[in-house]
């Protein structure tokens, strides 16, 4: 039962010989043999390659190497499969990159190896991340532990349903409008979004990079706040990375929240929101208030316009970045009488709909006589947005909403319909336009069928100190986290 | 900012992006009302707004200019799809 611990619980026992790297890295494999082929939360898990790393882990914990140093060390944690391991596939859950073998190890990866972490299996996504339910991946669809009729959310998907099925101990996502938060929220663990430029991309298969950021999956927030203090950090290869110290994030659990002033947006109380979801955060503000926080009213007047904005923004950016999938240098190919016709036929069959639907919007909004009209215009409404957090933060210490207007829903209910898939992400979406910091932890469940809900809290930018003390401190007095989907 | 002139043949072609019959017909009528949704940021007052491109710009990061470890050109060339003399193969461009 290794494999249900959370990090800290893992190398607590690791540390004291209670358990080895290499039993806890079995009873993960033990579950995912038991439960993954309802769930595929994976895409490959090099069996061969993570005995090695456990049995590296047990060597070092046998020549005395403390978890103070290396923090991570024996850990199994899953990967999103859009982040480059050295001598791996990345698949990014799309044909177009065939066999294509990771040459280098992500910056993420070389932290995770340094605190000793055992780089594990590789978790199902939408493919190049586009998408909230996990159902664009070219593999098939990763299921909701909870329910496996609906799907987990996404795009972090596979990673959200391997914490949550207890498939690994804790897993990277990436998160460019909720892709963390959102399925971390719809399968019931904790889904961190760490501000812009804290935690390196280098090795992440860029989809819009104004807006992407990778970031924990965890069972807990003490987990979170180990998980980023082996993340996060100036990357000198990463040009967006900021030059900044980073905190040691255990200093902000425990604290106290008497005196925290947290935010209600006005505007986040939309119609589409379900009465369950409604009830669940409402009870999870007196809670906080019981502890002392201050609820406060504030207004975000922009937030009507987020989802578009992001829609004509990631596009854009995608289809800059995804420019590069043209089958000369790897992956698909598809061969054609001149490259033109070799770049189009590549795409065309490597690439599923949802890509391609954003490819050719951002393509539109950025081309010759509509880049003022769209580009420019999202450009501008996005300073508004951004300027809306930023005064509220200075009434405010943290601003509180769902994570999501409902719960999990149903494999198939949305996919033929973007529009009310985009529509999903209405909460998520602000918090990478203004390149804030956010977090989904559990906060209830709907009665029936039974499913998680998510409570989002937002921090300013690099405020994430402020977050996980308030989710630390709604956790620790909560019992919703330790609940187990019935697998 | 009318959304009625969406060429899906000509988009589909400047992004390099080959579509069938059925899937033109599709997205060319999911991003007509895709397009009609967005077409929302016309009501927002931008009068003097500056455009955000990043959250947190950063200029002129530069590292220093020294020559470092990097792919090798068989790395580089691991996952070509078609290769000769250390080079990618690709189609003729000129006769």
């Amino acid at each position: 039962m290794l494999n249900r611990l959370t990090i800290s619980q893992l190398t607590t026992s690791l540390a004291k010989r209670e358990a080895s790297a290499v039993e806890a890295l079995r009873s993960c494999l033990d579950r995912i043999r038991q439960v993954d082929s309802r769930v595929h939360a994976f895409l490959s898990v090099d069996e061969h390659d993570v005995s090695r790393q456990a049995e590296q882990a047990d060597r070092l914990l046998q020549s005395g190497k403390s978890h103070e140093e290396m923090p991570l060390l024996g850990v199994p944690i899953a990967i999103k499969d859009v982040i480059s391991v050295l001598g791996q596939p990345v698949t990014c859950g799309s044909r177009i990159l065939g066999n294509y073998r990771s040459p280098y190890d992500a910056t993420v990866i070389e932290r995770l190896r340094a605190a000793g972490a055992i780089v594990f299996g590789r978790t199902n996504l939408d493919e190049f991340a586009m998408g909230s339910s996990t159902e664009n991946s070219a593999f098939g669809p990763t299921y909701n532990p909870w329910d496996l009729s609906r799907t987990p959310g996404g795009s972090s998907g596979g990673s959200a349903a391997a914490v949550a099925s207890d498939s690994c101990i804790a897993a990277l996502g990436s998160d460019t409008g909720g892709s963390i938060r959102q399925p971390a929220a719809l399968v019931g663990c904790v889904g961190f979004k760490p501000s812009y430029g804290l935690v390196s991309r280098r090795g992440l298969v860029a989809f819009a990079s104004s807006l992407d950021q990778i970031g924990p999956l965890t069972k807990d927030v003490r987990d979170t706040a180990l998980m980023m203090n082996v993340i996060s950090g100036w990357d000198p290869r990463d040009s967006t990375s900021i030059p900044k110290a980073t905190p040691d994030y255990r200093t902000c659990l425990g604290g106290d929240v008497r005196g925290l002033r947290l935010g209600i947006p006005k505007e986040y109380a939309i119609g589409g929101l379900e009465p369950e979801v409604d009830r669940a955060v409402k009870a999870a503000l007196k809670h906080l208030e019981s502890l002392g926080a201050e609820i406060v009213d504030i207004s975000l007047p922009h937030t009507e316009y987020s989802v578009a904005t992001y829609y004509i923004i990631a596009t854009a950016e995608a289809s800059a970045n995804l420019a590069r999938f043209d089958g000369v240098r790897y992956g698909l190919r598809v061969e054609g009488n001149d490259p033109l016709e070799l770049y189009a036929r590549t795409r065309g069959a490597g690439f599923g709909a949802e890509v391609k639907r954003r490819i050719i919007l951002g393509t539109y909004v950025l081309s010759s006589g509509y880049y003022d009209a769209y580009y420019l215009r999202a450009q501008k409404v996005r300073t508004l947005i951004r300027q809306d957090f930023l005064k509220a933060f200075e009434k405010v210490d943290a601003i509180v909403t769902p994570t999501t207007p409902g719960p999990a829903f149903k494999i198939g209910e949305k996919i033929d319909d973007p529009l009310q898939m985009y529509l999903s992400d209405i909460f998520t979406i602000s918090c990478n336009l203004a390149g804030i910091c956010g977090v989904s932890i559990p906060c209830g469940f709907t009665v029936d069928p039974k499913l998680p809900i998510g409570l989002q809290f937002l921090g300013k930018p690099f405020g994430e100190e402020t977050v996980l003390r308030v989710a630390h401190a709604f956790e620790q007095t909560t019992a919703w986290h330790k609940e187990k989907p019935p697998l | 900012m009318a959304s009625s002139d969406f060429d899906i043949k000509y988009v589909a072609h400047l992004a390099r992006v080959a579509l069938t019959p059925e899937e033109e017909a599709r997205l060319g009528q999911q991003l007509g009302g895709i397009l009609g949704y967005v077409n929302k940021l016309r009501e927002a007052d931008v009068t003097g707004v500056e455009p955000t491109a990043h959250a947190f710009p950063m200029v002129n990061v530069t590292r220093q200019d020294e020559i470092r470890p990097s792919l090798t050109n068989e790395e580089a060339l691991g996952n070509a799809p078609a290769r000769l003399n250390g080079l990618f193969v690709v189609p003729k461009i000129v006769e």
